[in-house]
């Protein structure tokens, strides 16, 4: 178990963790900085970020936007498309501390929306796909303004700088969810920017990836043919896509969705019971180029859970862990340890294994 | 002589030292170059009748013959060259349309060889196929927009037809008439033993080969040769071909002299007679036309078989593609300027058409701008020559490459490019049973093998540098591509950044 020798010291090796309750208890954002901040050594000061679940619950039932400025020219002119599609319940800074790691920080806002009924239903599409698309419309129209989070009851925080003085900037103290991920980056292929850092977030997803895939234009050019944008040219980005259109817009299932960007080699379906050997042959097939490769670990956080997939011939650590109602998710064990030393038990998934928790039914006061 | 005189393009240089006089070079020749002079008791050449297919200099087993250019030359001019020369000399003795046969040999840029490929260093690991699975399977057909699910809530896994490959190399159209029957059997028992499909061209289908038809495309060309129920019925998939790279715009023309005993009756045409496939097919005018072929197609064939889409890239090809997308079909294959023949016209050749990587790469975007790529796959040809070939097609979107000159180059063709003549000294090119016999069709599928499995095994090689471990994985991957010496716009066209960027 744990993660291979020699993997901790790559390069580019990326931090993620994560952490849920399956009961849905409120965990405090101080419990993921603890996580990520053992992993220190695997960024680079170029990229941190979290993603809470559960964190909005007076607003639960609004999308909330956090979106980047470069100047209050960009907002003005962002708020105005806003309110053209949305009726905005409140708008407010995000609140922030000087933290002196820190530098360069846009305009930094925070939006409770809900999209106009009159507007959805003349574009003949439902409400998600409404807010899908005009984040995409004003992430890549708008200049200077740049929507990172946009799911419900939930919120991303990045910036640029190592993960724990991220965390301090946007006192994530202040915040508790159900669940969590975290994210320190490494840029290899990027420039460190806000924008670039990580959790990559769309609706309700958010996704922290280790990993560099080498399926990437082959990725993006499929999924760029349904309406999505990758401006970002990040693996997290279109990982993102990938799950979004696999499972909200072709109604699959987390597990099937794994299957397709980690599918199974042909000899290990070769040797499945003939039904589900026709299964994963069907959906290799139908989503050719969507299967990733290349060395990846990613948790993807959803409304009321988490799954967490590595590549199939696992190229990158991953480990998870129980304890009670409560599951960790690291790159390191270390990092698990931190955030609770006493556990019930710990493992490496297997390559392509994908690792789905999700909150207890009922728990959650929005249905989830 | 005199005016109509020609000078020999190549030389036959005998080394009389080492010539025993076996006149094994005379036996071999079927264009008559070498005979023996009793009287002196020497070998001599009539070189003008050479073509240069090195069959003598294979079988000289004294290695004591050379096939060299001809030292003589018209005065240097680079705008005059001796072949436009002697192609006027030629219709000005006799006014015909010059001929050709295998691809065009022009000297314009070949993009293959002006892109490189990625390779992993650091940020992630290549892949060694010696230790780790490396994958090649391609299935070929139409994919459906959304998934279905039974009522059991369990997927549907019901797809229209599908052509499975156990990698991503099929063998072009090459009919029986225009290559021998030793070719096709050779073709036929390689592609089954190699998981992948020979394509029968538009000469129909000998009777022997049908029990090959789980590894077999039927053409349906212009002139529907040897096209019936039970053949349409034979293969794995009907390809309709509507062009062929070497000779876009025309049809195509069998002469009476390759049109002996059995390829006419699997032509279904009198024996002797000229086997012509018009230019356009005359039920197609339009893409609407198309259309119905496509459906009456699949009508005839209870919907079991994918319908394949043969067409010269052209200058068009985009918007060509575009339309045969949304035809029905389920497969286009693009020919590209460079694609093989048996006989097409030299001006139409050299000059009609376009590079394929070109054609290729504007095809793949195009299909995609508009959402309907996965409504087709695309197969591409004209012309293949390696594996790093094969890679670079896949990596600017193709799902799989076709080779036929590659794999006539596997059976002993030398690229002399006298198929036309019908004299092919290694028995491919030929439907003279003396010279068919020369192939012998289990070593001919045995090098045939060989060579897909040694690609097969390159391809697994550059798939791992890239880390890379299926091929799914790199179609369309056009960051894994680096062009070499290209200007912006040849780069925009091939959607790849120059090396260093
Ligand atoms: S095959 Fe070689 S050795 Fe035999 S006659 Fe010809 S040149 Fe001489
Ligand atoms: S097939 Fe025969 S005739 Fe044609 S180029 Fe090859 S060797 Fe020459």
């Amino acid at each position: 178990m744990l993660q291979k020798e020699g993997q901790v010291r790559i390069p580019s090796g990326c931090a993620i963790a994560a952490v849920i309750s399956k009961t849905g208890e409120k965990i405090g954002g101080e419990k993921i900085v603890a996580g990520i901040r053992t992993m220190h050594e695997r960024s680079n000061g170029l990229g941190g970020g979290f993603a809470g679940y559960g964190i909005y619950p007076d607003y639960k039932d609004f999308y909330a936007l956090h979106v980047f400025y470069d100047d209050n020219g960009a907002r003005t002119d962002c708020e105005n498309a806003l309110k053209d599609l949305f009726e905005i319940v409140k708008a407010e800074n995000i609140p922030t501390r000087k933290n002196p790691a820190i530098k360069d920080a846009p305009l930094i806002w925070r939006y409770f929306v809900a999209p106009l009924p009159s507007r959805v239903a003349a574009m003949q599409i439902d409400e998600r796909e409404f807010v899908a698309r005009a984040v995409t419309r004003i992430n890549s129209t708008f200049r200077g303004a740049y929507i990172f989070s946009s799911g419900k009851n939930t919120g991303t925080f990045k910036a640029v700088g190592f993960p724990e003085e991220v965390a301090d900037f946007y006192r994530l103290e202040d915040y508790a969810g159900y669940s969590w991920t975290a994210h320190g980056r490494y840029p290899t292929n990027t420039p460190g920017w806000w924008g670039g850092a990580h959790p990559f977030s769309l609706l309700d997803w958010s996704v922290v990836h280790n990993g560099e895939i080498s399926s990437y234009d082959t990725n993006r050019r499929f999924i760029e043919m349904f309406g999505y944008k990758c401006h970002l040219k990040t693996d997290t980005e279109v990982i993102t896509y990938i799950f979004d259109y696999l499972v909200r817009r072709q109604g699959m299932t987390l597990r099937e969705a794994s299957s397709v960007v980690a599918a199974p080699f042909w000899t290990t379906i070769a040797r499945k019971p003939e039904e589900e050997q026709r299964e994963l042959t069907y959906i290799r097939n139908m989503f050719s180029g969507l299967l990733i490769t290349g060395p990846f670990s990613i948790v993807l956080g959803f409304s009321g859970g988490l799954l967490a997939l590595n590549d199939r011939l696992k190229l990158r650590s991953m480990v998870v862990a129980e304890k009670g109602n409560t599951t960790y998710i690291a790159s390191e064990e270390a990092a698990i340890r931190a955030m609770e030393p006493d556990l019930d038990s710990i493992r490496s998934p297997m390559g392509g294994e994908p690792v789905i928790v999700t909150v207890n039914k009922g728990v959650l006061e929005d249905g989830n | 002589m005199g005016i109509d005189f020609i000078s020999a393009e190549f030389d036959v240089v005998r080394d009389d030292a080492r010539c025993t006089r076996c006149r094994v070079c005379e036996k071999q020749c079927a264009n008559g170059v070498h005979a023996y002079d009793e009287k002196n008791r020497r070998m001599t050449a009539d070189e003008t009748k050479c073509v240069n297919c090195q069959r003598c200099v294979a079988f000289c087993p004294t290695r004591a013959i050379k096939i060299v250019r001809n030292p003589n030359t018209f005065r240097d001019n680079a705008n005059w060259t001796a072949s436009v020369v002697n192609e006027i000399y030629k219709q000005a003795s006799k006014p015909g349309v010059l001929l050709s046969s295998m691809g065009a040999p022009k000297n314009l840029p070949v993009y293959f060889d002006r892109i490189l490929i990625n390779a992993s260093q650091v940020t992630n690991p290549p892949i060694d196929p010696l230790r780790e699975p490396m994958e090649t399977r391609v299935f070929l057909g139409k994919k459906p927009e959304k998934i279905r699910r039974r009522p059991d809530g369990r997927l549907d896994c019901a797809l229209e037809p599908q052509l499975e490959l156990a990698l991503p190399i099929l063998f072009s159209g090459m009919s029986y008439g225009s290559v021998s029957y030793n070719v096709h059997k050779a073709l036929a028992t390689a592609a089954r033993e190699t998981g992948t499909l020979y394509n029968t061209g538009e000469g129909g289908l000998h009777k022997d080969f049908y029990a090959y038809g789980a590894n077999t495309i039927v053409q349906v060309a212009s002139g529907r040769f040897g096209v019936h129920k039970d053949y349409l019925e034979a293969g794995a998939a009907i390809e309709i071909k509507m062009g062929q790279g070497a000779k876009p715009g025309i049809g195509g023309h069998l002469t009476g002299a390759k049109v002996s005993g059995d390829v006419s009756a699997t032509r279904m045409i009198p024996e002797g007679s000229d086997a012509i496939s018009p230019a356009p097919h005359h039920d197609i005018y339009s893409i609407e036309d198309l259309r119905q072929l496509v459906y009456s197609l699949k009508e005839a064939t209870a919907y079991k078989k994918p319908v394949i889409v043969k067409v010269a890239a052209v200058h068009n090809i985009a918007a060509i593609a575009s339309g045969i997308a949304r035809s029905g079909a389920d497969i286009i294959a693009i020919d590209g300027y460079r694609g093989g023949t048996g006989a097409a016209p030299t001006r139409i050749r050299d000059n009609v058409g376009i590079p394929i990587e070109l054609a290729l790469a504007a095809v793949d975007q195009r299909l995609r701008d508009e959402g309907i790529r996965n409504n087709v796959s695309l197969i591409v040809s004209g012309s293949i020559r390696t594996a790093a070939d094969v890679v670079k097609a896949v990596a600017l979107g193709a799902d799989a490459c076709a080779i036929g000159t590659a794999a006539l180059l596997a059976m002993g063709c030398r690229l002399c490019r006298s198929c036309h003549t019908g004299k092919c000294n290694w028995g491919i090119a030929t439907q003279d049973p003396a010279l068919v016999a020369r192939l012998n069709p289990d070593i001919a599928a045995r090098r045939l093998i060989n060579l897909l499995t040694a690609w097969n095994r390159e391809i697994k090689e550059l798939m791992g540098g890239m880390g890379i471990n299926s091929i799914e994985a790199l179609r369309g991957n056009r960051l894994m591509l680096r062009g070499v010496g290209l200007n912006e716009k040849e780069l925009e066209i091939l959607g790849i950044a120059h090396a260093g960027e």
